[in-house]
């Protein structure tokens, strides 16, 4: 029954306008689709999963409470992920307050105006779709992401990782898009330029390269 | 002919299918004649698979449940402001 209710008004707008009535169980149906990409968000920038958990349910508090004040109502997304953002940088600071001075201070300051060009120039291997899987790739990528300044790491999460087109994207960050493609790009190139290492092709060793060109011990395999 | 820094500078919008037709027509003969940018091409397209891959980040077991659980007990609290 729950599920033809939901097909009938299951808009976003529709839901909230709902839950507002005092249908607040939707709540959990409004979420939903978006709990794995808050996640995702707060650990970019947390990189630490409990304190991520407890960052978004602060922010679904958060956006429990004010959905109210939610004008555009079908802007529901891009604000879900604002508000998941500004709570794990609010999250950072307070962690940082028990920390020595932030490792991760200086490289939130971004130079946006140097274009960024590519040093490494290897070919990647051909990977497997399970490649995702690996642990070392799960961390490489964790790390790679969270090395990225701030003003980059946003764009990319919500752009190429949660798929938001360009336009949500900068309605979620309150950036043009021209700010956004910028932003985006060199964020590609920057991630792509720190998991080269471990995915670039493995170079022959020498004594791979000379058995190979070696016709006796080619012969004798 | 065009520089590999303008290749470079634009790769993103090429990759994502936004380029105009005269850009990626000159992308296109770049690549083909030039290690270097195909290199880069093909990397950060592999890259974004990867990384748009909603695998590569694992939630943490139990996490839904928690979250609803906790979901329930926010629900149940006071008014909606």
């Amino acid at each position: 029954m729950e599920e033809k209710a939901l097909e009938e008004g299951s808009s976003e707008p529709v839901l909230i306008e709902r839950i507002l009535a005092g249908e607040k169980d939707l709540f959990h149906d409004l979420i939903r689709p978006y709990e794995r990409g808050a996640f995702l968000l707060a650990y970019s920038i947390l990189r630490n999963q409990d304190d991520a958990e407890e960052t978004v349910q602060q922010a679904m508090v958060k956006i429990f409470s004010h959905l109210a004040q939610l004008t555009k109502r079908e802007k529901f997304k891009q604000w879900a992920m604002r508000v998941t953002e500004n709570e794990a940088k609010m999250y950072r600071r307070k962690r940082r307050q028990h920390l020595y001075e932030s490792i991760d201070q200086s490289s939130t300051e971004a130079s946006e105006e140097r274009p960024f060009y590519p040093k490494q120039f290897a070919d990647w291997r051909d990977l497997p779709s399970d490649v995702v899987e690996q642990k070392e790739v799960r961390e490489a990528v964790a790390k790679a992401l969270a090395e990225l300044p701030d003003i980059y790491r946003e764009v990319f999460v919500l752009r190429d990782m949660q798929h938001l087109d360009v336009a949500e994207t900068g309605e979620a960050l309150g950036l043009g898009e021209s700010a956004v493609k910028t932003r985006l790009h060199r964020a590609r190139l920057m991630l792509r330029e720190s998991l080269t290492p471990l995915l670039a092709k493995p170079r022959p060793s020498i004594w791979e390269r000379w058995k190979g060109s070696n016709p006796w011990l080619a012969a004798k395999r | 002919m065009v520089s590999c820094k303008t290749i470079v500078a634009h790769l993103s919008e090429y990759v994502d299918g936004d380029s105009t037709v005269e850009m990626r027509q000159k992308i296109e003969k770049h690549l083909r004649g030039c290690r270097r940018c195909s290199a880069v091409y093909d990397s950060t397209r592999k890259m974004l698979v990867i990384t748009g891959d909603e695998r590569v980040f694992e939630v943490p077991t139990g996490f839904s449940e928690r979250l609803h659980g906790f979901l329930d007990k926010l629900i149940s609290g006071p008014e909606v402001q």
